[in-house]
């Protein structure tokens, strides 16, 4: 029986290697290797990046981007959630369906959208002089603000589902508790219901800050010339300057730096775990 | 603590009354069972008392204050959850601390009352654990420290011990009747078990669809019923017409059971179904198709009556047991 079942485990294991380690292991002996053609194995791809401090303000530049995707999604959401979890009834399937829609949208789609609805000329601008906020162009399309608002768009609902599935799993019966107990609705919030429900922000977080530093689509369309981040560094030396090493050392950078987010998130989440 | 007192208390959800015109009226510290069947509005009666559920009509006093307009919070009632509704993040310490702290006290004071509380439930080695590492005994006496804490007018306890198993139930029954007579606090308990309210209480409002059927010491409610509804739901009883159309109720405790015919027998029957469960020995017996439960308490060992023997039953006028109703 114990045989059987690992016999069944066999297919996602054969997927993980041919797929995900292998293809890990060469970009990992790629990045050891020189562009220039020198064989043998070298460490000038890492020392090109940490040397030069045009990849260090992209790496602080990226990881800054992320951040304010992953605070913004949390103001976001966190209300949302809460409101579908402990507020509405009905209405919540609603509310789940139209969170989600961004979800199931083609992310060109996504974006391009954002590109007509931001550009100058577009609907926003021409709102915001129709009611006399602005005069002439809004100037926000190829700025890491634009690509900010596409990022958020993308990755919010992750964060609402997180979260509401945390604040679903808190009885409102503690929530009468401490009423009972004589605390207000404020104080209920800040000493029940927000740490009971920081598994779900800890994980939120994580599901969107991680994903955040790799990302090239947004950053290119929406960002234009300004939008460069460590993703699109790497899609460029890949598929436009043919520097695979290069890429591949930034990559592993990049890979080294969702790592430590990861253990450092989870041992965040680890300190709010009751079970 | 306080003179609680509901007043033509309703609520209704939608085409339902839940709770219909309520009326109760309780001294400073007593304790009362609201004793009901499932869905009899006994819960969201209590919910009304605490303030999480708003009256539709009538009102609730404690002393002379009404406080239908005051927020739950501002009650100062403890309430024990039939879920316990312990915070899990919290330790058995800082649980009984909660209410505490949202009263303007000092550390001292606060920490004084905490050890106190929690020494009165006997739960000082458990103190720094998480209600997760706790058996269900123990977070029962965590949730009543809890309550008890804030030293509330009211308490008020739902439906807590149903989900101990039974000989626990019965060992924190009897532990908790010490623990409330010594903290003297009016308590209302909310039950469907008709023991645990007998057990518990030194008052006992029957409710059914809404209504209070009867209110009492355990011992009217359960010697003088007012109505079958009472009667059978507060122990076992059985039912007669007597000769001139009304009914009445007999406990099976007090029939007396013969193998001979004697003077003043009022049925004979054929005994169908004989239980032993130790202390007493449960006779079906038929009486004219109508199946009599009775009840012989063991006092000495005996098996003198068989299945299919007949037998006479006699009963005392006194154990009679007239009904309202029908």
């Amino acid at each position: 029986m114990k045989k059987k079942k690992k016999l069944l485990t066999f297919p996602s294991i054969i997927v993980l290697t041919v797929f995900a380690i292998l293809p890990l292991i060469i970009m990992l002996v790629y990045s050891f290797q020189s562009d220039s053609g020198s064989s043998g194995v070298t460490l000038e791809n890492y020392t090109n990046f940490f040397l030069k401090s045009v990849y260090l303000k992209l790496t602080y530049r990226t990881i800054i981007n992320s951040l304010a995707v992953t605070i913004i999604s949390l103001i976001i959401s966190y209300p949302l959630a809460y409101f579908m979890a402990k507020k509405f009834k009905g209405l919540k399937n609603i509310v789940m369906i139209l969170i989600l829609i961004p979800f199931f949208t083609n992310q060109l789609v996504r974006v391009y959208s954002w590109l007509i609805f931001l550009q100058d000329g577009g609907v926003l601008n021409s709102f915001l002089q129709s009611v006399g906020l602005i005069e002439g162009s809004l100037g926000i399309l190829f700025t890491q603000g634009a690509v900010v608002i596409g990022l958020v768009h993308a990755f919010f609902p992750y964060m609402v589902i997180t979260i509401y599935l945390a604040l679903e799993r808190v009885d409102n019966s503690l929530l009468e508790a401490s009423s009972s107990l004589g605390a207000s609705k404020v104080r209920t919030f800040f000493q029940v219901v927000l740490p009971l429900s920081m598994p779900g922000v800890v994980t939120g977080i994580m599901i969107v800050f991680v994903p955040c530093l790799g990302t090239f689509v947004e950053p290119r369309i929406l960002g234009g010339v300004n939008g460069t981040v460590i993703g699109t560094v790497i899609e460029d030396q890949f598929f436009e300057i043919y520097g695979w090493n290069f890429g591949a050392a930034i990559a592993f950078v990049l890979f080294a730096m969702v790592i430590i987010s990861m253990t450092g998130l989870s041992r965040i989440g680890r300190r709010y775990d009751n079970e | 603590m306080a003179n609680i007192k509901l007043e033509n208390l309703t609520k209704r959800f939608g085409e339902n009354t839940v709770v219909d015109r309520v009326n109760i009226e309780i001294p400073n510290g007593t304790l009362v069972s609201i004793l009901g069947p499932s869905g009899c509005g006994k819960t969201t009666l209590l919910r009304m008392i605490a303030g999480f559920e708003t009256p539709d009509e009538g009102s609730i006093f404690f002393d002379q204050d009404s406080v239908v307009n005051v927020p739950a919070n501002k009650r100062n009632i403890g309430m024990v959850f039939q879920s316990y509704a312990l915070f899990p993040h919290m330790t058995v310490e800082e649980n009984v601390a909660y209410g505490l702290q949202q009263r303007k006290l000092s550390k001292e004071e606060i920490d004084a009352r905490v050890k106190q509380v929690i020494d009165t439930v006997h739960m000082k080695e458990f103190q720094k654990r998480k209600p997760k590492q706790l058996s269900g005994g123990q977070q029962q006496r965590v949730a009543l420290a809890r309550a008890l804490a804030i030293s509330p007018r009211l308490l008020l306890l739902d439906e807590c011990l149903s989900a101990l198993d039974k000989k626990l139930r019965v060992e924190m029954q009897t532990e908790l009747r010490k623990i409330l007579e010594e903290s003297k606090v009016t308590t209302f308990f909310v039950t469907h078990d008709q023991e645990e309210a007998m057990t518990l209480s030194d008052f006992i409002v029957v409710m059914n669809k809404g209504i209070i059927e009867q209110m009492g010491t355990p011992l009217e409610v359960y010697e003088k019923p007012k109505n079958k509804f009472v009667a059978s739901f507060l122990g076992k009883a059985n039912f007669f017409q007597s000769e001139d159309g009304t009914s009445f109720a007999v406990r099976p405790e007090k029939i007396h059971l013969s193998a001979e015919e004697q003077a003043g027998a009022r049925q004979e029957g054929v005994i169908t179904f004989i239980t032993y469960s130790g202390n007493i020995t449960s006779y079906t017996i038929e009486c004219d198709g109508e199946a009599v439960l009775c009840e012989k308490q063991n006092v000495q060992i005996r098996e003198n009556l068989k299945k299919g023997q007949k037998v006479f039953l006699r009963w005392d006028k006194d154990s009679e047991i007239e009904l309202a109703d029908e």
